[in-house]
């Protein structure tokens, strides 16, 4: 039986000089940025707002509604979660394949006009053990209440694209060490993308609890 | 060496920041342990970044890194330079003479010569000091952080000082707008502000009525508000315009609170500009106060019904982050850091016109319900991500990375 440590993150927000105005560069910078930037803007954002769940769920999509204005386009992209088995990469030829289709349906491309262009980041994950660790559902609970928000993103968003397993870290810890498949699989139905970090304590601990 | 003393320690945080924040910091410190950071910039007082350093270098120490901080000694002749370099690279033409090139490089010069530069990381604030580059050891790291708005500045004064910036071994900007071709790491870093400080710690309603009071505000008329010296680029005028608007609808008063009048031209200009604009409107209060107004400017953006950063052009706009640690919404306009902080609809609304202004002062005012949960989310959101407790775990996380460990 091994024990649960939370371990929380710091983000380094890198940014790499290159900006788009219209939704060609937008796609082109797509197709060339780091996989760490595409990281940046599809998942770590998650770290971000972690009081708020932003408009989306992904800062392209968040950029093309709000500042381009293109409505159709944040819609599309606003479904792109890197959830699952899927990777950056695969993300990013998600990414990459709806902005295509969308500019050949188009005789224009839409462009700023008014707001601001979109600034290509990339981001450095730094693990921080926060020193709480636990034995039993009781103490799960009781750590899950005072631990920085950032050990539940490293958790539950970082842990899926950990080696692509798809799973989170609690639900895999519940499951094989306190050996309750049922409340581990509740853990993992959680639609963890419509949630901000703080939300998603309170719907973890309504879960644990027995609430829900 | 400046010699810096706070009386609050890290642990007075725990009461203002989120759970297992000052645990995790202390944690991510722990792998610093020993390690030595310096600041070197121009002043000790006066301006957010002697403000900052203030807090901050007590705050590193508690957390056992050995933090110094150092301050450049100049000439007349070198401050006029440096204001003309931080001028040029806002954007705004400036004639910078040879002599005045040769005056900076002088004064960085003999500086270098008098400070010592073996801390483990060593952090240049703004243009000032950014020459001291000179003396830069191979085993320590060096980082130039720019906290002025830099993303269109005049070509020739940025290829002067880009060639120092060059041999830095990272930059780091407060909004990506303000990054630049550089071939360095370049660092997204947010300023912040003190929850504990006086502009932003809890006051006593009698603290907050003594100044209202102070100045014959009516306390009867929902008040709104503009913190910000006295700068056109902040656009009081547009202010008032919006102030008019709502007035055909609701009785309100408005107050102009801010600084910078007495020693700067163009802010004398600007100040006799808003004060014709206010037409000697017995519910407009134009308060031109000292730099060392913290607890004045504290109670004015708690007694505020409605608080506005209306501006045009902006560095970061931290005022719009101190009101909404005072659970305010803020309608700011869409510019610089402020549409980093408000998330429109959610923690105020940032607005394009005089019109979107007075219509989203008008919103506020008659909904109430919708006013308190906007100002609970703005308080969470600068919790979150724009107090001095994140600011210290960014500057944390870029030594590690920048060392190595």
């Amino acid at each position: 039986m091994y024990e649960f440590s939370f371990m929380g993150c710091i983000e380094i927000k890198e940014l790499l000089g290159k900006k788009a105005d219209d939704e060609m560069q937008l796609l082109e910078f797509i197709e060339e940025v780091p996989t760490d930037s595409i990281y940046y803007h599809t998942h770590s954002c998650f770290l971000r707002h972690y009081y708020i769940a932003g408009t989306y769920t992904n800062d392209f999509a968040n950029w093309v509604a709000i500042q381009v204005r293109d409505r159709v386009l944040g819609e599309k992209l606003a479904t792109v979660t890197p959830s699952g088995n899927k990777n950056i990469d695969d993300v990013r030829s998600e990414l990459i394949d709806i902005i295509d289709r969308h500019l050949s349906s188009i005789e224009t491309v839409p462009s700023v006009s008014y707001g601001q262009p979109f600034f290509f980041m990339q981001s450095e994950i730094i693990e921080i053990p926060t020193g709480i660790t636990a034995n039993n559902l009781a103490e799960f609970k009781n750590a899950l209440e005072i631990v920085d928000a950032s050990a539940i993103y490293n958790h539950i968003f970082e842990a899926k694209l950990r080696d692509n397993r798809g799973r989170s870290d609690f639900a895999i810890w519940i499951e094989e060490v306190l050996n309750m498949k049922e409340l581990a699989e509740k853990i993992e139905v959680i639609d963890s993308y419509m949630y901000s970090l703080e939300g998603l304590r309170k719907r973890l601990l309504d879960i644990c609890s027995g609430r829900i | 060496m400046v010699a810096t003393s706070n009386n609050i320690s890290l642990q007075n945080y725990r009461e203002v920041t989120p759970p297992g924040t000052i645990d995790l910091l202390c944690k991510l410190a722990e792998r610093l342990k020993g390690r030595s950071i310096l600041h070197v910039n121009s002043t000790k007082v006066g301006g957010g970044v002697a403000e900052m350093l203030h807090r901050f270098i007590p705050l590193f120490t508690e957390v056992g890194i050995k933090a110094s901080w150092q301050i450049l000694q100049g000439s007349p002749l070198f401050y006029q330079t440096t204001k003309s370099f931080h001028n040029a690279l806002q954007g705004q033409q400036q004639t910078v003479t040879p002599e005045m090139y040769e005056e900076y490089l002088k004064v960085n010069k003999k500086n270098s010569s008098e400070m010592s530069f073996d801390s483990d990381v060593v952090v240049i604030h703004d243009p000032q000091p950014a020459a001291l580059i000179a003396k830069k050891q191979k085993k320590s790291k060096w980082l130039w952080r720019c906290h002025i708005d830099i993303s269109k500045p005049q070509r020739k004064v940025w290829n002067f000082l880009r060639e120092y910036i060059a041999g830095y071994d990272g930059a780091i900007f407060s909004l990506p707008s303000f990054a630049q071709k550089l071939s360095l790491p370049q660092f997204l870093v947010y300023p912040s502000i003190d929850p504990l400080s006086d502009k932003n710690r809890d006051l006593t309603g009698e603290e907050v009525r003594s100044v209202i009071e102070k100045y014959g505000i009516p306390a009867d008329k929902p008040m709104i508000l503009q913190v910000s010296r006295f700068d056109r680029f902040k656009d009081p005028v547009g202010v008032i315009e919006a102030y008019r608007m709502v007035k055909k609808y609701n009785d309100c008063c408005l107050v102009l609170a801010g600084g910078g009048a007495t020693d700067d031209p163009e802010g004398v200009l600007v100040l006799d500009a808003v004060k014709e604009a206010s037409l000697r409107d017995k519910d407009i209060f134009i308060l031109d106060l000292p730099p060392d107004s913290n607890i004045i400017i504290n109670a004015l953006q708690r007694a505020a019904k409605v608080v506005l950063q209306k501006s045009t052009r902006e560095g970061f706009g931290l005022t719009v982050a101190e009101a909404m640690w005072k659970g305010k919404p803020v309608i700011g306009g869409a510019a610089g850091g402020i549409i980093v902080q408000i998330i429109y609809g959610e923690t105020g609304f940032t607005v394009n016109s005089v019109e979107g202004c007075a219509y989203r002062i008008r919103y506020l005012l008659n909904n109430p319900e919708h006013f308190a949960q906007m100002g609970q989310k703005a308080k969470e959101y600068t919790r979150r991500n724009f107090l001095i407790t994140r600011h210290l775990c960014d500057y944390l996380a870029l030594m590690l990375k920048m060392l190595g460990i």
